[in-house]
């Protein structure tokens, strides 16, 4: 079976690669042999051909099918109107999904700034500032499945009494009178405990980012507001802050994205149990165990709504680099 | 344009300024050093508890703390990773992971760059359009594709197979990679694209014998970029698999020995381990690389 594995890996590559090469030179040598207005029009297509018609068939297609659909009922038979949607808004489990996803979107996007942003900067001014680095570095790579398993296990909870082998909870009872918490459990403490591990994953990203913004930020400013007498902290909170303010904007609206598509981390720590649902779960519920795809277009529509704004932010960010360029 | 991709360079001159001065100050900077050796505790003790455990024997694990081991005579073991790698399917799932990762970022590559390329140096009808398009498109919840997807692959017989998890892969990752590869080209200089084809060099000679030498460095950020992206999804695959155990990749492997109680520390910590190695390697050989990939693809946004 691993032998299969490998070659069919390697056969693949092969075949794309070859099937690549094929297809652009015999392309470009059949349209050659248009005439020339028929080439000039067709030849871009040549190129931008695939993707967009990957890009089409793949994204833009079934979105519009799963609006259409988000208004019908499970096997997409009969027209219900906003019935799924109202079914969103009533139902017990997805008001706590939707309160949960906020509660992402607003402490994910602001904690991986505020960690991004410290490390970035305080970096700069200790001797071992890479090695602070490479710790928030290093956990880019690892999956959010992995990420789970670290944490449920930072995390591990024992009854009181009985040793704590979670690292978290050793800590929490050197405190005197203090018992050990059940992070994950608690719903006082378990959405908090899934948003700070997908911080722990996330932040390296806000990191680098911000650490390529300030070594673009001009020297001569700080040195001036330095000369003129202005505390780390002014010079910071009035030259350093503004100057980012577009990269703190870029960041915030990454990780915004990131915890309304939350799904891995929530999947494996606690599988949306005790409270902890986010819209990624309800709607891979919705798909596979109540198999009701109307149910889950309204979901993933919900879902779409609120990255519009970001899309359209995106776009005009283009537009108006593509102009200036 | 990034320049530098080294995240861990600094500014030595502002270390200068920020270390000179006498005790007073030194003082006032112990808060600064509390702050950052806190995240660097924060950020580094649960990878060092992970790594740990997963050479424990389970007694111990079960016992006492990672900590502790420090202190207790240490008896260390690989058994666990044995145990791991001999359970059905779990090696088995590591090549599954490349199997699924490895086309998947070529085909990701190789139509990103065609189509970066005819985006970035032709004039054509609906340019704009489908620029704009794959910039909307970037940051879409994959989610809204689901459900017809899974539909029409059901109905094709893709759900499954490798090809129908490659086909989604790509098309999730296109625009990103369109998107990304095209700020690289259309930086470069468009006499490189014309003088070629000045020579008689038709556009796709053109595009394979000057354009993909030029941008090495970009397809090196995307490849990067992808392989571990993909490596790590669980959502696509777990929903275009279906509960096919021998194509699971290692996401899925972990999340099911984690789902199936009664597995011991040991055996997560070494499995988790294991399903990290491949692209923690990739990552940190080629980090320059991610990066760039990164900056240019986000930072310009």
């Amino acid at each position: 079976m691993i032998g299969d594995r490998i070659v069919l890996m390697t056969l693949a590559a092969g075949v794309i690669l070859a099937v690549a090469y094929g297809y652009l030179r015999v392309g470009d040598r059949v349209l050659a042999g248009l005439p020339h207005a028929w080439h000039r029009r067709l030849a871009p297509w040549l190129f931008v051909g695939p993707a967009t018609a990957t890009v089409v068939l793949l994204l833009a297609v079934p979105a519009a099918f799963t609006v259409g659909w988000s208004f019908f009922d499970a096997d997409g038979e009969q027209f219900k109107g906003l019935a799924n949607y109202a079914h969103l808004i009533s139902d017990g489990v997805t008001r706590i999904a939707l309160r949960n996803t906020v509660l992402w979107v607003v402490l994910l996007p602001s904690f991986a700034v505020l960690v991004g942003l410290t490390v970035a900067v305080l970096a700069e001014r200790v001797r071992y500032g890479a090695l602070v680095k490479i710790t928030l570095f290093l956990p880019i790579a690892i999956s959010a499945v992995a990420a789970g398993v670290i944490w449920s296990f930072m995390y591990g909870y024992q009854p009181p009494g009985a040793a704590q082998t979670g690292t978290l909870n050793a800590v929490v009872t050197l405190i005197p009178s203090v018992g050990p918490i059940a992070w994950i459990i608690d719903e006082a403490t378990n959405n908090y405990a899934l948003i700070g591990a997908t911080l722990w994953t996330q932040a390296g990203f806000a990191m680098v980012i911000f650490g390529a913004a300030l070594r673009s930020l001009p020297d001569e400013l700080l040195e001036a507001a330095r000369l003129d007498g202005t505390s780390e902290w002014q010079a910071f909170r009035h030259i350093t802050l503004p100057f980012l303010r577009p990269t703190i904007v870029v960041v915030a609206t990454t990780m915004t994205v990131i915890a309304l598509k939350a799904f891995d981390i929530v999947y494996v720590m606690t599988n949306g149990n005790y409270g902890t649902d986010v819209l990624s779960t309800v709607m891979y519920r919705a798909l596979f165990t109540a198999k009701d795809n109307g149910l889950a277009g309204a979901v993933a529509t919900l879902l779409m709504i609120t990255v519009i704004p970001i899309m359209i932010f995106n776009v005009r960010q283009f537009r108006r680099n593509s102009r200036e360029a | 344009m990034v320049t530098h991709a080294d995240p861990i360079a600094s500014k030595d001159n502002r270390r200068v300024v920020a270390t000179s001065g006498a005790a007073g100050s030194r003082l006032r900077r112990v808060p600064v050093h509390v702050v950052v050796l806190g995240i660097t505790a924060i950020w580094s003790i649960p990878l060092l508890g992970l790594v740990v455990s997963s050479f424990r024997p389970s007694w111990a694990v079960l016992s006492s703390g990672w900590w502790e081991s420090v202190t207790l005579p240490g008896d260390y073991t690989l058994a666990n990773y044995g145990r791991v790698l001999g359970r059905d399917g779990m090696a088995l799932s590591l090549f599954n992971s490349l199997a699924i990762v490895v086309p998947a970022t070529l085909l990701t590559v190789v139509v990103g760059a065609a189509a970066a390329y005819g985006l970035a140096s032709m004039r054509f009808r609906f340019r704009g359009g489908v620029l704009l398009l794959i910039v909307a498109l970037i940051i879409v919840p994959v989610q809204i594709t689901f459900v017809p997807l899974l539909r029409a692959f059901n109905a094709l017989d893709l759900t499954g197979s490798f090809l129908g998890l490659w086909i989604v892969h790509l098309g999730y990752a296109v625009p990103f990679a369109v998107y990304l590869l095209h700020n690289f080209f259309a930086a470069i200089p468009r006499e490189l694209f014309e003088a070629a084809e000045i020579d008689g060099a038709s556009r796709s000679q053109t595009f394979f014998a000057v354009v993909l030498p030029v941008a090495r460095p970009a397809l090196a950020s995307l490849a990067i970029f992808e392989f571990v992206w993909t490596w790590n999804d669980l959502l696509i695959a777990l929903i275009f698999l279906g509960g096919f155990r021998e194509v699971a990749p290692m996401t899925i492997a972990v999340s099911q020995l984690v789902a199936s109680r009664g597995n011991g520390w040991e055996i997560l910590t070494s499995a988790a381990v294991l399903s990290v190695i491949v692209p923690m390697i990739v990552f940190l050989a080629l980090q320059r690389h991610f990066v760039r990939g990164l900056l240019a693809g986000v930072a310009k946004g």
